[in-house]
């Protein structure tokens, strides 16, 4: 979570705001769930995956997990299912499949 | 107090002094006649090493507007001058510049808008600004050039305000006659403007915030608007506060308006600019003759001060606004509307006649001005006042 | 220059949950251009576009390091701006005169090849330390698929339409990477966000000059070009096997192939799935395929006697 505070943002007054619209905090759209876009869900085979690491970098929506140097999760808060890894995938390893109902809350 | 030298300059001249003495940390420079000569004397500061300024000699004024967009958002004191159809080039960034309260100043040397293409003197380019957000300072004398270069830095830094300030000359008329200027020190000037302090500086590495976002959809941009609405409301203080400050200093006069006669005057003229001295002139002459002339000079035109305008028109029997500038199709010029406006809540509402004069430079012979005092004190006495605007000295 | 093994390790400064398209080239071409740039701060700024409006809709910002926006036609003197108060602040003794610093432009092809190109070469002429970006998916996509000088002959538009007496885009697209090597500053690349190692390669020399450099990056979109979401890497590849995108940099003066085509595929490969040139596909149009296949060659031919003089 980030450290400014929007959630009462609707209510607030003109004084209330950061001078001209400035956003005084970095990458804070990490709050914002952008998974409800997505129809169709990445899941990656990890037997299969040899690891190239090229999900992690062709991912639009900084949404594959990395570490130490290894992919390991899909962000599915900002995943919005474009299958671009999978189609990327150099050993077919990550099968897009469709979204069932466990969304998470979209905002 | 602050040493002061005289010198006979141009007021191009002495607000290039200006701004060498403000110290900005970026000037943006680019040529447009009656401008031109602001920029180049700031190019031989800058060869001379008597400034710090990063000079940015832009290819347009757009991206003059820009790059101070951009340098004062990092976290600069920013200047930049202009003129005519550089100031209407500016035009979204000017908007741009006020919406993001980035307390930019630059100096614009009145001028008038093509077409036909003519660099001579008026206000339609400063005029066409004047919904932009910007405070905007009108001179009438290179003195006065000098002086509100100096307090639009404080003015436009100050933190109740932070919006940029417009400081005006009229072009050929105050650019390029010299004048009698007295200079301050620069130890004074620099106490007196003081460090800028920026809120959210773009090069804050550990603190990295994002400048120019998108407010749209059910976005606050209202909101934003709302905020700027009362950034300039709460300037008129700051100005008087500053002005009074600035005089305290230089021993020179400062209002949002100044008056000279409206005491007991019965006709009053109401102007921007260099014609002020020419007015008043006039006006000594005929209060010689026993007319009771007055005079208004607005020194500030946004925000407007039109209370203080009110005020002094109290007990005017008859007054004409001299509208240097065309709101084509509106009922006068752009002067014309704010003076009629700040009259409709006063006790009392006289007669205001819009004359507009010299456009494109063309000349404000005395003669005209008497004519305007004559025609007011017809009206003053009973004479039917004219049906819309006058067109002075016109064929 | 860095494996994606190393890569992992720096800071992705562009974070989700922005609102560009599923798939969209743009955002693909920023990561990698900011993974590319080393450890170094760096100050971004942005055209108006689908990149600046989608990452920064209030009150979220999706850039994790200092970030602006002024307008369309500007970037490039707004960042100029922002690194001459580098300097300025600098030279006031408020920056330490040993910091580093390092500013980027990013703009779409609009807001480059056309409404931007006299901020960008008023800039570059200039000398500012800065590196502009472009991400060029070949129209006015943020408007809705308008044609720019980027868009190729023969391309759909909203504003470059199919029917009986037109098909497409009548004019051939400008060659911006050579106008930008033009211009002599120290790097001009050509990339493209299907090579990621190219284009991070790219994206370091660029930010280690010394003053001024210019990427343009071929960053596809999806739905200007009507293909599927996923096909955007794929669909860019293409454009460099085809030879319609060659990747190369001018360093110095020098222009140097930076990926080889061995065999050079028919430019059909690169048409035939993007919706935006279905027409080109229809009985009668045999002759336009033909013309783009010959403007790519020909394109092709003269780059490689670039490289050869070289
Ligand atoms: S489906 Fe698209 S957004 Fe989701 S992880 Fe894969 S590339 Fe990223
Ligand atoms: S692209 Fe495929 S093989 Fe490579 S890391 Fe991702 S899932 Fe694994």
């Amino acid at each position: 979570m980030s450290t400014w505070d929007v959630s009462s943002l609707d209510e607030w007054k003109s004084d209330r705001f950061p001078l001209g619209a400035v956003i005084p905090e970095s990458g804070n759209s990490r709050d914002y769930v952008t998974g409800g876009w997505r129809s169709e869900r990445p899941v990656r085979d990890d037997v299969t995956c040899t690891q190239c690491l090229i999900c992690w970098i062709m991912c639009p929506d900084s949404a594959i997990n990395a570490e130490d140097e290894k992919v390991t999760t899909f962000n599915l808060a900002h995943c919005k299912g474009c299958g671009v890894c999978a189609n990327e995938c150099p050993a077919d390893a990550i099968t897009m499949v469709p979204e069932g109902c466990d969304l998470p809350e979209v905002k | 107090m602050p040493t002061q030298k005289t010198v006979a300059a141009t007021g191009n001249t002495v607000v290039a002094e200006a701004m060498r003495q403000c110290a900005p940390d970026v000037v943006a420079a680019y040529p447009i006649t009656p401008q031109t000569t602001i920029v180049e004397e700031f190019a031989a500061f800058v060869a001379k090493g008597r400034v710090h300024t990063e000079y940015v000699t832009v290819e347009s004024e757009h991206s003059a507007m820009s790059a101070c967009v951009g340098a004062s958002a990092a976290g600069a004191r920013v200047m930049t001058a202009t003129s005519s159809q550089g100031l209407a080039l500016m035009w979204e960034e000017l908007h741009i510049a006020a919406g993001m309260r980035l307390p930019i100043v630059m100096a614009n040397a009145n001028r008038a808008l093509s077409a036909p293409i003519n660099i001579h003197c008026d206000h339609s380019d400063i005029m066409g600004a004047r919904d932009t957000g910007w405070v905007m300072l009108f001179a009438e004398t290179a003195q006065e050039a000098y002086d509100n270069t100096i307090m639009a830095v404080r003015v436009a830094e100050n933190d109740d305000v932070l919006l940029p300030v417009m400081s005006t000359l009229d072009g050929f008329i105050t650019t390029h006659s010299i004048d009698r200027v007295e200079l301050m020190d620069d130890e004074s000037v620099s106490a007196f403007v003081g460090e800028y302090v920026p809120k959210y500086p773009l090069l804050d590495l550990e603190n990295p915030v994002t400048h120019g976002s998108f407010a749209g959809l059910d976005g606050p941009f209202f909101e934003f608007k709302k905020a700027q609405r009362e950034a300039i409301e709460r300037s008129r203080k700051v100005i008087n506060d500053v002005g009074a400050e600035f005089s305290k200093l230089s021993g020179r006069p400062f209002g949002m308006i100044e008056t000279w006669g409206m005491e007991d005057a019965e006709v009053a003229i109401i102007v921007l600019g260099s014609t002020a001295g020419n007015v008043r002139h006039v006006a000594r002459g005929l209060r010689d003759a026993g007319m009771k002339a007055g005079v208004v000079k607005v020194r500030c035109f946004r925000p407007f001060p039109f209370a203080e305008i009110a005020e002094a028109l109290l007990g005017v029997k008859a007054v004409a606004v001299m509208d240097r500038a065309e709101s084509f199709g509106a009922e006068g010029g752009p002067l014309f509307l704010e003076v009629r406006s700040a009259l409709y809540d006063s006790s009392e509402r006289m007669p205001v006649i819009d004359y507009i004069y010299g456009l494109g430079g063309s000349d404000v012979k005395l003669e005209l001005i008497e004519s305007v005092y004559k025609d007011l004190t017809d009206i003053a006495s009973g004479v039917e006042a004219p049906a819309g605007l006058v067109y002075l000295g016109t064929r | 220059m860095a494996n994606l093994k190393e890569l992992t390790h720096r800071e992705d400064r562009l974070e989700g949950g922005h609102r560009l398209c599923a798939g969209c080239g743009a955002s693909i071409a920023v990561r990698q251009v900011l993974l590319g740039a080393g450890l170094e701060p760096v100050v971004v700024g942005c055209a108006t576009g689908c990149l600046e409006v989608s990452t920064t809709i209030y009150p979220y910002s999706a850039w994790k390091t200092p970030f602006i926006h002024n307008a369309f036609e500007n970037a490039a003197a707004t960042v100029s701006g922002v690194e001459a108060a580098f300097k300025g602040l600098k030279a006031a003794g408020k920056i330490p005169a040993d910091k580093r610093v390092k500013f980027v432009a990013f703009g779409g092809d609009g807001g480059t090849y056309d409404i931007g190109l006299q901020s960008l070469s008023g800039a570059m002429e200039r000398g500012h330390d800065m590196v502009y970006v472009c991400y060029d998916n070949g129209a006015y996509m943020n408007t809705g698929i308008q044609r720019s000088s980027a868009t190729p002959k023969g391309a759909w538009a909203t504003t470059a339409q199919v029917g009986a007496a037109q098909q497409g885009k009548q004019q051939r697209r400008k060659d911006l990477t050579a106008i930008m090597a033009a211009h002599n500053i120290p790097y001009v690349a050509q990339a493209s966000i299907s090579h990621w190692k190219d284009l991070t390669n790219k994206a370091e020399k660029a930010f280690a000059v010394q003053g001024p450099a210019f990427i343009n990056v071929f960053a596809p979109c999806p739905r200007g070009w009507r293909i599927p979401y996923n096909k955007t890497v794929e669909i860019a590849k293409s454009a460099v096997q085809t030879g319609f995108w060659p990747l190369f940099e001018v360093e110095d003066g020098v222009w140097r192939q930076t990926v080889r085509v061995v065999n050079r595929k028919p430019i059909e490969e690169f048409l035939k799935p993007q919706g935006r040139f279905k027409h080109l596909f229809a009985p009668g149009n045999e002759a336009l395929l033909a013309e783009m296949q010959s403007d790519v060659d020909h394109q092709w031919d003269a780059l490689q006697s670039r490289f050869n003089c070289s």
